[in-house]
């Protein structure tokens, strides 16, 4: 009975330790970060690439199915009631304001955050990481700093392009194959959405944004140096960034309201 | 350098893309009602019942945005709804004896007021008041109305 109490005594104060160190990590990435903006953007630029530019085959892909789908679950059950017109309202919302930020962050953390975390983890495992230090220089800095901000730049951009690419989804669903009047598309979603609307959503982007790339970047710097331990570091960042997105998701959404 | 320059330019390419995706969802997607005037002025109505018309709701004459309204609130004494307008000051010669009536926008749309012409060589300015107002149409209402139509129509 003690044995146990101890162990959750134990299990308890390691969870407080772990998510303490994960804030103090947070500190010194931000506490680099104008340094390296500042004196190396090509380092940022890069990732921004990585991260980024890379990503944009899935997200467009995977936007433009989105917004399919809703157009074409829109229409059906509105159509039910007479109100095809008011797609255009349904999907504007629905991707503005959570699927967008959402699905991107998880598409984010499978596409990018994988990579970053498996990379630095390997960066460690083959001692690349020592050997800066070994050459006074500082691998937080010149690492994890600039695929932070890479990450933290690219999320919103990314979550506007999957809202547009899943705007033009549905109108080509449900404009061109389901024949809703264009024009009612069009104004209905302008009556209805509001710019405090996309504030939310461009919120939500760049929260999602800084988790999913801490994270990763976590993850990969702590990985056990074994084959192992970065695959088990990449596993746990997919996990841990889906459930973080999606709690975060549901308490900005209510403090919004 | 040829590898930094590709990467540059893919970047450069993504970032373009990205910012002009926020530049589309801001302007195309928001804004149906916008309305910004730099010179408005206020007029008051009174409406026996206002639904849910509510504040930033549109004032429209002949379909056309003139103005918003800013304030809708009760007045205790005449028991009546009070509902202030403003309207953009390069309309100042609605005749006024115009009306105001609370209309909906489609079937599912939000309500606006519609105003209504009228034949008065006065004009409606700053602190006037709209005397002849239209109350919105409520749904439970109408059925009522018509069930007592159809019941005394069933006796005669």
């Amino acid at each position: 009975m003690k044995g146990l109490l101890r162990d959750i005594y134990n299990n308890v104060l390691e969870f407080v330790r772990t998510f303490g160190a994960f804030q103090l990590f947070f500190l010194r990435i931000i506490r680099h970060s104008p340094r390296i903006v500042l004196r190396r953007p090509g380092l940022v630029i890069k990732q921004i690439h990585n991260t980024g530019a890379l990503s944009l085959v899935i997200i467009m892909v995977c936007g433009f199915f989105v917004g399919g789908v809703l157009g074409l679950q829109g229409y059906s059950n509105l159509a039910r009631f007479n109100a095809e017109d008011s797609v255009g309202t349904v999907v504007a919302l629905a991707l503005i304001k959570e699927l967008g930020p959402v699905i991107t962050a998880l598409l984010f953390a499978g596409r990018a955050g994988t990579a970053l975390s498996s990379e630095i983890g390997l960066m460690k495992a083959t001692d690349q990481l020592s050997a800066m230090e070994m050459m006074a220089v500082n691998p937080v800095r010149r690492v994890l700093v600039p695929r932070f901000l890479g990450g933290v730049v690219a999320m919103p951009l990314l979550v506007a392009i999957f809202t547009c690419t899943g705007l033009f989804g549905a109108h080509v669903v449900a404009v061109d194959l389901l024949s809703v009047d264009v024009g009612a598309f069009w104004q209905q979603m302008q009556l209805s959405v509001d710019i405090k609307d996309i504030r939310e959503g461009v919120l939500k982007s760049f929260v999602f944004g800084i988790v999913a790339s801490l994270l990763a970047v976590w993850e990969g710097y702590n990985a056990i140096p074994t084959a192992e331990g970065v695959g088990r570091a990449t596993t746990r960042t997919v996990v841990i960034t889906a459930i973080s997105v999606l709690i975060l998701d549901f308490m900005i959404t209510a403090v919004m309201l | 350098m040829q590898q930094t320059r590709s990467v540059e330019i893919g970047t450069g390419l993504f970032v373009l893309l990205g910012m002009s995706a926020l530049f589309f969802m801001t302007t195309q997607t928001t804004g149906g009602e916008k309305f910004s005037a730099s010179e408005t002025f206020e007029v008051e109505a009174s409406f026996e019942n206002v639904g849910s018309l509510k504040p930033r709701a549109p004032v429209s004459m002949s379909g056309v945005t003139i103005g918003r309204v800013t304030d809708v609130t009760f007045d205790p004494v005449a028991l009546e709804a009070r509902v202030t307008l403003i309207i953009d000051s390069q309309y100042d010669q609605i005749p006024d004896d115009s009306d105001a009536s609370i209309l909906t926008a489609g079937l599912l749309g939000s309500q606006y007021i519609g105003l209504q012409a009228g034949g008065s060589d006065t004009f409606l300015e700053n602190g006037s008041e709209i005397y002849f107002t239209q109350s919105a149409i409520v749904l439970e209402n109408l059925i009522g109305k018509f069930l007592v139509s159809s019941g005394s129509g069933g006796d005669e």
